[in-house]
């Protein structure tokens, strides 16, 4: 009989569940165990396992970390008219919601579709910039998918591949590198002109190396151009997608790259901060998630040489994959992410 | 978030700079008042007014000066206007 009392708790598509503390521990080792086996990393430790079940087996609606343990938080689509114009609800996220930076951006969320109304764009970011004292950034994503067909001038190589097209699937691929980099380059470089004080090159990798690839490029370029620009890398997945297969940035082949190879590419083309993603598996627990999560990025966290700003929102870093996230899924996540992690954002 | 300094680093830099300790950095009593000796700006609502005070790109070249980093908003502003040479 069932004498352990029964904990409300989430499972990774947001449903309520109840569960014992003995079965929340036994989703902390499966899940810790499921990242290991699967990242070839070192699974948590006892006494980190032992933490996450005080997180994960309380009930209380809100935790948090430790005072003077706060780390940073960043935003992505921080300013999108939600409420008011793009500038007001960047005032909103500094002047009421605390925000650390904050971030300015197109709806149509990639570089390449800004890259016709820069001029709009980096003056509504001159203005911004008048009117608020947190660091804000521009952000957009890669997105090479938008340089194929119908959207864009290349094959499609998500078309070519299932029909066995390999090489010219690649080819297509390769053809689109360049042109991604030169419109991340131009919106960036237009940015960092009218003040910004970073960028976020937000779900890299989307599209899979050779996407990463172009960011990759493209972060060394800002770089060289922008020598004071924040740039910010933050990932779309926990490992990198071979939709090529072969591409290598740095004498480093990119398909299957885990965070903390990811990370080490990300700092050495001259990012001032990474941000690693872990997917939630939905019909898990988000204890069993959050588990899962902090194996695999432990290792990049120990051995970061910029700040680690982990991704922690709608289906990525244990936080449920629902429009609406629960505050205490969300508060779960963040603080063990910044107990067992050690990293320096959010 | 421009020179890719981990946390705590960042945060001992900055508490240094201010004369304060890293844990005073996350104290909303103790930084208020640090905030409005230094011109960092603060939050302002209808109840809460100081019009006297910096605010936004005046809060940003007291915020720079002090910690001694340069933002790149500042600069473009002092480029943009008599500081920067233009006007006499």
């Amino acid at each position: 009989m069932d004498r352990e009392n029964r904990i409300p708790t989430r499972m990774g598509d947001g449903e309520m569940v109840h569960m014992t503390r003995s079965e929340i521990r036994a989703d902390l080792e499966a899940g810790t165990a499921a990242a290991a086996r699967r990242a070839k990393v070192p699974p948590l430790t006892e006494e980190e396992l032992e933490h996450l079940l005080d997180i994960y087996g309380s009930p209380a609606r809100f935790t948090g970390v430790d005072i003077g343990t706060e780390v940073v938080l960043s935003y992505d689509g921080s300013g999108m008219k939600t409420i008011a114009s793009r500038r007001q609800d960047l005032q909103i996220y500094e002047q009421w919601f605390g925000a650390d930076t904050i971030e300015l951006h197109h709806v149509d969320y990639s570089f390449k579709p800004v890259k016709a109304i820069v001029p709009f764009e980096a003056q509504e970011m001159h203005e911004v910039l008048l009117r608020v004292v947190a660091p804000v950034q521009y952000g957009a994503q890669p997105n090479l998918g938008l340089y194929s067909r119908p959207d864009g001038p290349v094959p499609n190589w998500a078309e070519l591949l299932p029909l066995g097209r390999i090489a010219e699937a690649r080819a297509a691929q390769e053809e689109a590198i360049p042109m991604a980099v030169k419109d991340m380059v131009y919106v960036c470089e237009s940015m960092y002109e009218a003040g910004a004080d970073g960028v976020d090159f937000d779900t890299s990798a989307a599209a899979g190396d050779a996407d990463f690839l172009a960011t990759l490029q493209a972060v060394e370029e800002v770089r060289r151009r922008c020598p004071e620009m924040g740039i910010e890398v933050g990932m779309s997945g926990e490992f990198v997608l071979g939709m090529h297969g072969e591409v290598e940035h740095d004498g480093v082949r990119l398909a299957g790259l885990w965070p903390r190879e990811q990370m080490k590419l990300v700092a050495r083309a001259g990012a001032t901060i990474f941000g690693p993603v872990v997917n939630v598996n939905a019909g898990k627990s988000c204890a069993w998630n959050i588990a899962r999560a902090c194996t695999i990025v432990k290792p990049c966290a120990e051995e970061a040489t910029i700040p680690i700003h982990m991704n922690v929102g709608m289906g990525v870093g244990a936080v449920c994959m629902t429009k609406y996230p629960p505050v205490d899924a969300v508060s779960r996540a963040s603080r063990a992410c910044v107990d067992i992690l050690k990293v320096d954002g959010l | 978030m421009t020179r890719g300094m981990r946390l705590p680093q960042a945060k001992a830099h900055v508490a240094d700079k201010l004369g304060v300790s890293p844990p005073d950095l996350s104290d909303p009593v103790i930084m208020n008042e640090v905030r409005e000796k230094l011109g960092f700006g603060r939050i302002t609502t209808f109840e809460i007014s100081h019009p006297t005070q910096p605010v936004a790109i005046e809060a940003k070249f007291n915020i720079a000066d002090v910690l001694g980093v340069p933002v790149n908003s500042v600069r473009r502003f002092a480029a943009r206007t008599a500081k920067g040479g233009s006007s006499t």
